[in-house]
C-alpha cells in the first residue's frame, strides 16, 4: 500500500510541476522562446508574496490577488522592453544569452534584498489538514488544492487558446508570424501578452511552492529544470502533454526517493532522459520528422 | 574581419592575378608577439611570485574553458549550459585515475580529458535531439545527472567530496610549477586548437552552417557530424582543464566541480570579449579578471553587473569588445578566413 | 489617387530588387502588375504592405504617407494582401482562418456569412483545418480571409499560381463582387492574358523597373512582349 500512497503523493507534487511548466510551454508555443529565467521569476513572485505578508498580516494565499496581476505586468514589460529584441533574426544565441543573464541578475538581486536564508510562507491550518482514506493513504488538502489549481489553469488556458480571438491570434502567429502580421496582428504586443500570461501562471506556481516548502534566492534554476522536463516528457506544443509530463515527473521523483533518499531528483532526470532517448517527441507530442 | 569571406570568392573573377590569402599584417605581428608572450609566460616560475602564478593558473584555465565554449556556441551554434559536466568529470576522472588506479598524476590529466570526451558521446546523442534554448537546458540537466550520480558514489567521497592524495607525493613548489605549466599549456592549447580546427575544412563547414544550416546541408556538409565533432572536442578541452583546475585546488566536491557557475563564467567571458572570434575569449578573460579583482568585494552586485553587461552586449554589440576593435581597425590576429588578393 | 508609389527602391540585404518604381492606382480601379520571374512584382506588393525592411522613396495611401507605419497598422487602414503561396494557418480551421482575417479589421461589408456566400466551396468545410483543402480552395480561403479585413485596397499576389484553369476561372468569377463591394484591386499575375482580361490598367516590370504601363485595351501584343522580355528597339 505504501507505493500507492507514493504514487498519489507524486501525482499531487506533479500538479505543482505542471503549473511551473505551463508558462514555459506557452511561451515556446507562441514565439519559440525559451526563457531561462522562468524559474527565477517564480521565486521573485514568492519573495513578493513574502514581502506583502511581512507588511500586512494576511494569509499568503490572498496575495495571489496582487502577485498575479503584478507578474502579468512584469511579463508584458519584460517582453516588450527586452525579450522582443532577442527574437529579430534566426540567430539562436541572443534569446539564450539574454534570459540566462537575466536569471543571474534576478538571483543576485534577490540575494542582496532578502539574504541567502531559507524563507517560507505560512498558510496556516490548510498546510497540515488532510483527508485520511486509510491508515497508509492520506491526501493533503493543500497539495490537492495545488493540483486542482494546476488543472484549472491548464483548462482555462486551453479554452482561451481554442475558443477566443486572442487564442486564434496566438495559434496564427505560432504557425506563421509574417502572415499573422498581414492579418493586422501586432506580434510585439501579442508576444508580450503571452509572456504576461506565462508569468501570471508561474507566479501562482511560485506562491504554492513557497507555501509547500522553503525557498532561497538560488532555487530558481531547479524550478526551470523541472518545468522543462515536464514540457519535454509531455511533448512540445501540447498543454495536456505538459500536465501529463508534470504528473509523470512528480511520480518518478516520489518513487525514486522511496528507493533511496538521494535518488528522487535523479529518478526524475532519468525518466526525462529515457523519454528523450525512446520517444523524443514526448508522450503526447506529435512526432517530428527526422532531421 | 579581414576582408571578404569565402562566399565572395565564387563571384570574384578568377584569374592568375589572384591568390587565396589568409595572413594579415596584424596576424603576423600577432604571431610574433604571441610567441614572445608565451615564451615569457612559460618562464613564469623564474620571475613570478607564487601568488601571481596561482592567479595565472586561474586565468589560463578560464581562458581554455571560455575558448571551448566559444567553439561550441560561436562557431557551431551549440549554446550549452552544461559544460560544467566536463569540468566535474575531468576533476573526478583525475581523482579516480591518480588516487584509485595509481596512474601517473600528469598522465591522469590527459586521460581524464579522454574520459570526458567518451562520456560526451552518449550525452551528445541525447542532447542533440533538442534545439536552441531547450538544448541549453537539456545539457544542464545532463550535467546535473552526472553530479547526482557521482554524489551517490561513496568511493568518490559522495556528496562531501575528497582531497586529491596523489598530489602530496610532490613538494609544494614543484607541484605549483608543474600545474602552472600545465595550465599555460591548456590555455594556449585551447587557442591553438580552435585556430587550427577553424583553418581546416571544419572551419569552412562551420561557417557554412552558421550562415545557413539548410543550404549547408544541401551542399553536402554533414551538419550533424560536424556539430558532434565540435561537441566532443569541447568536452575533451573542458575535461582536461577541469583536471588541471583541481590539480591546483586539490579539494574536489561535487557541488563545486559541477557548478553551473563554470559555464556562467564561460558565457560572460565569451559574450563580453566577442562570441565567434578567437581573440574575443582572450580579451574577455582579461576583462573578467580585472573586474573580478576590482569588484568582487561587492559580492552579489558584481554578478548583477556581469549579467547586465552580458545582456547589453548581446543586444547592442553582438560581437563583443573584440568586434568593436575589429570593426574600427580591421585587425585580425587569428585569420581563419580566406581572402583574395592581387599578386 | 488611392495609392501613389513614388520612386521606390527596395532591398533584400545587399540585393536591390526595385529601382525608382512609380505606380498610381485610382480608387475603384483594377490594376495588374505583370512581368517575368524575379522582375520585382511581389516585392512591390510587399513594399506597399510594409514587409520590406529596407526601402527608399514614398508610398502614399489615400493622401497619407506610409513611411514608418508597421504592417499590422496598414491592415486597419484598409490595405490587405493575399500573400503568395496562400499562407493558410494550419492550426486554424477554415472558419478560424476567416475570423483571424478580421482580427483588427475596420468596419465594412464583409463577414463570415457573406464570404461563404461568395465562395460556396468553403461553406461545408468550415470546420476543417485550413490546410486540409485542395489548392484552389486554399486560394479561395486566402482571398476570403483578406476580404474579412474589409479592404479598400486588395493586393493579390499570384492567385492563379499552380492551379488548374477551371479553378482559376472560378476564382476570377468572384472578382466583380469583390470590386463592387468597394475594393480597389492590385493583382500580380504570371498569366498575361488573365491579367489583361481582369484589369483596367497594366504595369509591366522588368528587372526591378517599370518597363511599360497603359490601359489593358490599348496595349499591343508586341509592346507587351518587348516589355516583358526586355527587348528594346
Amino acid at each position: 500500500m505504501t507505493w500507492l500512497n507514493d504514487v498519489v503523493q507524486g501525482l499531487l507534487l506533479g500538479g505543482l510541476y505542471a503549473l511551473f511548466a505551463t508558462g514555459l510551454s506557452l511561451m515556446f508555443g507562441v514565439m519559440r522562446l525559451v526563457n531561462l529565467a522562468h524559474g527565477d521569476l517564480s521565486i521573485v513572485a514568492a519573495f513578493i508574496a513574502l514581502a506583502i505578508v511581512d507588511a500586512v498580516p494576511v494569509n499568503p494565499l490572498w496575495t495571489v490577488l496582487v502577485v498575479v496581476p503584478l507578474m502579468f505586468g512584469v511579463g508584458y514589460l519584460l517582453q516588450r522592453g527586452l525579450l522582443n529584441f532577442t527574437l529579430r533574426g534566426a540567430d539562436p544565441l541572443p534569446p539564450v544569452l539574454v534570459t540566462f543573464g537575466l536569471s543571474i541578475i534576478l538571483q543576485n538581486l534577490l540575494l542582496e534584498s532578502f539574504s541567502a536564508d531559507s524563507q517560507g510562507l505560512d498558510a496556516g491550518r490548510i498546510e497540515d489538514a488532510s483527508i485520511r482514506l486509510s491508515d497508509r493513504l492520506a491526501i493533503g488538502w493543500f497539495p490537492l488544492l495545488t493540483l486542482l489549481v494546476a488543472i484549472g489553469v491548464l483548462v482555462g488556458l486551453q479554452l482561451v487558446i481554442s475558443r477566443t480571438r486572442l487564442g486564434r491570434a496566438f495559434r496564427a502567429t505560432s504557425d506563421d508570424p509574417q502572415a499573422a502580421r498581414l492579418m493586422g496582428i501586432d506580434n510585439r504586443h501579442l508576444f508580450a501578452v503571452a509572456t504576461g500570461i506565462a508569468l501570471a501562471t508561474v507566479a501562482v506556481a511560485g506562491l504554492f511552492l513557497g507555501i509547500r516548502t522553503t525557498f532561497t534566492p538560488s532555487v530558481g534554476p531547479t524550478r526551470l529544470i523541472f518545468a522543462f522536463e515536464a514540457v519535454i516528457i509531455g511533448g512540445l506544443g501540447s498543454l495536456w502533454g505538459t500536465l501529463l509530463g508534470g504528473l509523470v515527473l512528480g511520480v518518478a521523483q516520489t518513487l525514486g526517493a522511496q528507493l533511496s533518499p538521494g535518488w528522487g531528483v535523479l529518478a526524475g532526470h532519468l525518466v526525462f532522459l529515457a523519454v528523450l532517448a525512446f520517444r523524443p517527441a514526448g508522450l503526447l507530442g506529435k512526432p517530428v520528422p527526422a532531421q | 574581419m579581414s576582408g571578404p569571406g569565402v562566399r565572395t570568392s565564387a563571384t570574384a573573377p578568377a584569374g592568375p592575378a589572384l591568390r587565396v590569402q589568409r595572413a594579415t599584417i596584424a596576424s603576423r605581428v600577432g604571431l610574433v608577439g604571441g610567441l614572445l608572450a608565451v615564451a615569457v609566460l612559460a618562464a613564469g616560475p623564474l620571475w613570478a611570485l607564487d601568488s601571481a602564478l596561482r592567479t595565472l593558473i586561474g586565468f589560463f584555465t578560464l581562458l581554455a574553458l571560455a575558448q571551448m565554449w566559444n567553439l561550441l556556441a560561436g562557431y557551431a551554434g551549440l549554446v550549452s549550459i552544461g559544460q560544467q559536466a566536463y569540468v566535474g568529470l575531468g576533476a573526478y576522472g583525475l581523482l579516480y585515475l591518480a588516487d584509485t588506479r595509481g596512474l601517473n598524476l600528469f598522465l591522469s590529466v590527459l586521460v581524464a580529458g579522454l574520459v570526458g570526451a567518451l562520456v560526451a558521446v552518449p550525452t551528445a546523442v541525447l542532447a542533440f535531439r533538442l534545439r536552441g534554448g531547450y538544448f541549453a537546458i537539456g545539457t544542464w540537466v545532463i550535467a546535473e545527472v552526472y553530479r547526482l550520480i557521482i554524489s551517490n558514489v561513496s568511493q568518490l567521497g559522495g556528496g562531501s567530496g575528497l582531497t586529491l592524495r596523489a598530489a602530496s607525493q610532490f613538494d609544494r613548489t614543484a607541484r605549483l610549477f608543474a600545474t602552472y605549466e600545465l595550465a599555460l599549456a591548456v590555455g594556449v592549447g585551447a587557442v591553438v586548437l580552435t585556430y587550427v580546427l577553424l583553418r581546416r575544412r571544419l572551419g569552412l563547414a562551420l561557417t557554412a552552417i552558421r550562415d545557413a544550416e539548410t543550404s549547408a546541408q544541401s551542399l553536402g556538409v554533414h551538419v550533424y557530424r560536424t556539430k558532434f565533432l565540435v561537441y566532443l572536442v569541447a568536452a575533451f578541452g573542458c575535461s582536461v582543464t577541469g583536471a588541471v583546475i583541481y590539480l591546483n585546488l586539490l579539494r574536489i566536491q561535487p557541488e563545486a566541480a559541477f557548478s553551473v557557475n563554470w559555464t556562467a563564467f564561460m558565457i560572460f567571458i565569451v559574450v563580453i570579449g566577442g562570441v565567434g572570434t578567437i581573440e574575443g575569449p582572450i580579451i574577455g578573460t582579461i576583462v573578467f579578471f580585472v573586474l573580478q579583482e576590482t569588484l568582487s568585494r561587492y559580492g552579489a552586485w558584481y554578478l548583477v553587473l556581469l549579467g547586465a553587461v552580458a545582456v547589453l552586449v548581446t543586444l547592442l554589440a553582438r560581437r563583443g569588445l573584440w568586434g568593436l576593435v575589429a570593426d574600427r581597425t580591421g585587425w585580425s590576429l587569428f585569420p581563419v578566413q580566406r581572402r583574395l588578393e592581387e599578386r | 489617387m488611392l495609392l501613389e508609389v513614388e520612386r521606390v527602391a527596395s532591398f533584400y540585404g545587399g540585393f536591390q530588387a526595385l529601382f525608382e518604381v512609380s505606380v498610381q492606382v485610382a480608387e475603384g480601379e483594377t490594376v495588374a502588375i505583370i512581368g517575368a520571374n524575379g522582375a520585382g512584382k511581389s516585392t512591390l506588393l510587399k513594399t506597399v504592405v510594409g514587409l520590406m525592411a529596407r526601402t527608399t522613396g514614398t508610398v502614399v495611401f489615400d493622401g497619407r504617407p506610409l513611411g514608418g507605419v508597421p504592417t499590422h497598422r496598414r491592415l486597419g487602414m484598409g490595405i490587405v494582401m493575399v500573400p503568395e503561396g496562400r499562407r493558410i494557418f494550419p492550426s486554424l480551421t477554415v472558419e478560424e482562418n476567416l475570423q483571424v482575417g478580421a482580427h483588427q479589421a475596420r468596419a465594412g461589408p464583409w463577414n463570415v456569412g457573406r464570404v461563404l456566400e461568395l465562395l460556396p466551396a468553403l461553406a461545408d468545410k468550415r470546420r476543417r483545418p485550413g490546410t486540409r483543402l485542395s489548392g484552389g480552395e486554399q486560394q479561395m480561403l486566402a482571398i476570403g480571409r483578406a476580404l474579412m479585413g474589409n479592404p479598400r485596397l486588395l493586393l493579390l499576389d499570384e492567385v492563379s499560381l499552380g492551379l488548374a484553369p477551371i479553378v482559376v476561372r472560378r476564382i476570377y468569377e468572384a472578382m466583380p463582387e469583390i470590386i463592387s463591394s468597394g475594393a480597389t484591386v492590385v493583382l500580380v499575375e504570371q498569366d498575361v492574358g488573365q491579367a489583361l482580361r481582369a484589369a483596367d490598367r497594366v504595369y509591366c516590370l522588368l528587372e526591378g523597373r517599370v518597363a511599360l504601363q497603359g490601359r489593358s485595351a490599348g496595349l499591343t501584343r508586341q509592346q507587351l512582349s518587348d516589355a516583358y522580355f526586355g527587348m528594346r528597339a
